[in-house]
């Protein structure tokens, strides 16, 4: 099945592209999009990941058509 | 209840105004009105910061401080709530954010006000991206309140 996904700021910046689309097996993680999609860029603790816009954790289920979203950690607000 | 993402610069002070006449207006059951603005430094971590680019995820940020503005107005009974926040390239001074919120009592309005500015830190989609005289780099980590 086919997942759209989204990198955003530093993340975005690594991945050298905003967004892809990837095919991954019916019961696929997130985890699984992510080592699918990021490829050279090495896991780490603080990445979040959101899943049609919700937060979600690296071990929730996608499905066919879902846009999947990774981001570091958010730093909006005043300073 | 208000959320509005906006990637030009804005006057919290004369928007304030703004919502307060159109939207609250002289409602007699509001005692309270706690407002919170939040604007760019021209310093952070030792450095002089030029200006900043905030990033956020459209549609995604919008539905989160709606989130928060439903359970904030729920769980402290508030008359209304406001969020601005800017997005795009900003100067320092320039305003970043505007929180306000409108309550029957002063207790509520202090203690819904600075929960959601908390919420809207740790875990709204924005990511700054600050310009520095020798280059740019992203902002990983917030400031402690």
């Amino acid at each position: 099945m086919r997942v759209q996904v989204r990198f955003f700021a530093a993340l975005r910046e690594r991945a050298g592209i905003p967004a892809l689309e990837v095919s991954v097996p019916e019961g696929a993680t997130v985890a699984q999009v992510w080592s699918l999609a990021a490829k050279k860029i090495p896991i780490e603790d603080n990445i979040l990941a959101a899943i049609n816009m919700q937060y979600a954790g690296f071990d929730s289920l996608v499905h066919e058509g879902d846009e999947v979203a990774f981001f570091p950690p958010v730093t909006g607000g005043a300073q | 209840m208000t959320v509005l993402i906006s990637d030009h610069a804005f006057d919290p002070w004369s928007y304030l105004a703004e919502y307060q006449r159109e939207r609250v207006g002289q409602a007699a059951q509001t005692g309270a009105t706690a407002v919170f603005v939040g604007s760019m430094r021209d310093f952070n971590a030792g450095d002089t910061v030029s200006g900043m680019f905030l990033e956020h995820y459209p549609g995604m940020t919008e539905s989160y401080l709606e989130k928060i503005s439903q359970e904030a107005v729920q769980r402290w009974d508030l008359n209304d709530s406001l969020i601005v926040h800017r997005v795009g390239e900003l100067c320092p001074g320039e305003p970043i954010v505007l929180v306000a919120v409108w309550s029957a009592h002063r207790k509520a309005a202090f203690e819904a006000s600075r929960w959601l500015m908390e919420e809207l830190k740790s875990k709204a989609p924005l990511w700054k991206k600050e310009q520095l005289a020798e280059g740019s780099r992203w902002v990983e980590h917030n400031t402690p309140g």
